[in-house]
């Protein structure tokens, strides 16, 4: 999937045909290629782009070389892209709308905001209880049973509980790509993104 | 919310007729363009404002009710649609309250909103 990295940059309202349509403002590109990857070398097709600055001294020596060889600066965000049409060299810069067009559909991954610990109504929209009284005491957002007793006597692998929430790469796929504004370097999204607002995103296409 | 996500959202809304000054309790006429095939037609929606959402912002909506054949509607409205042709104020209301839900419990005499005197 050809695609580009992208900044969320915040939420907006857009009318279309009449209706209100809630979208996303990302700062997509532009990007450098960093590195190309060919079936005889690595054995995949695939572009390796970079998005944002970074300070040089931030930036390991081992990166720093990697980032010399494409004659740029250190970026922030390193992503590989398959399939892309057109052939680049190391250094050539990507703009939005050498990707997208308006109209088309597009995918969307980021990391989610992080949410901790959490229990399993928040984590896995369990039902909770559903009563108060009936001699239910203390136990309104509890998982319930979590298996049988002598068979099979252990508790299944993967059981939906309580545990760490967010902070996961995730993928919202087939948003329409509202507007393309290459010059301001920003693309239009309808409906939501992961992830808070200045992180960072890939769009697939 | 950034400068630029108002920036770029201003300049995505559609072209709108200036808004008239109303508030919660004022009677209103909203002319909403509707679609039906390739023609299209003005629907006049006449009612008490009950409420106005989200006040100065671009996802603000007015809620305008009425009474019809004893039943009471409710229609919500975003001020920015560009299906609404224009707004008339017709009467100005006095009331004590921005959100007037409780017109909804009363029917009758009993629902009428006074009109503003100066």
């Amino acid at each position: 999937m050809s695609g580009i990295i992208g900044k969320k940059i915040g939420m907006m309202t857009v009318f279309e045909d009449g209706a209100a349509v809630p979208c996303t403002l990302i700062e997509a590109g532009p990007c450098v290629v960093t590195q190309i990857r060919t079936e005889e070398k690595d054995g995949y097709k695939a572009v390796q782009l970079g998005y944002g600055e970074k300070k040089e001294k931030r930036t390991s020596k081992a990166l720093q070389g990697h980032f010399k060889k494409a004659n740029t600066t250190p970026k922030r965000k390193l992503a590989e892209f398959k399939e892309f049409t057109t052939d680049f060299n190391l250094g050539d810069t990507i703009k939005v709308d050498d990707v997208f067009a308006e109209g088309e559909f597009l995918d969307v991954s980021g990391k989610t905001k992080g949410r901790g610990f959490q229990g399993v109504v928040k984590r896995h929209n369990f039902g909770g209880v559903g009563q108060t009284t009936h001699g239910q005491h203390n136990r309104q957002r509890h998982p319930g049973s979590i298996g049988a007793c002598s068979y099979p006597a252990r508790v299944f692998k993967g059981l939906k509980m309580a545990g760490r929430m967010g902070n996961t790469m995730v993928t919202i796929q087939n948003l329409k790509v509202v507007k393309v504004m290459a010059d301001k370097n920003l693309i239009v999204v309808s409906g939501s993104v992961p992830g808070p607002k200045n992180s960072v995103v890939m769009l697939h296409k | 919310m950034s400068d630029l996500v108002r920036e770029i959202e201003a300049s995505l809304l559609p072209e709108t007729n200036e808004i008239p000054d109303f508030k919660a309790g004022d009677t209103v006429n909203v002319h909403v363009r509707i679609k039906e095939g390739n023609k299209e037609r003005i629907q006049v929606f006449q009612g008490a404002v009950i409420q106005r959402k989200n006040y100065g912002t671009t996802g603000e909506t007015f809620t305008v009710r009425k009474i019809s054949n004893g039943i009471g509607v409710e229609r919500i409205f975003p001020i920015l649609s560009p299906s609404i042709e224009k707004i008339e104020v017709l009467r100005k209301g006095k009331v004590r309250r921005a959100k007037l839900y409780y017109l909804r419990n009363k029917h009758g005499k009993a629902a009428k909103i006074k009109e503003l005197k100066k």
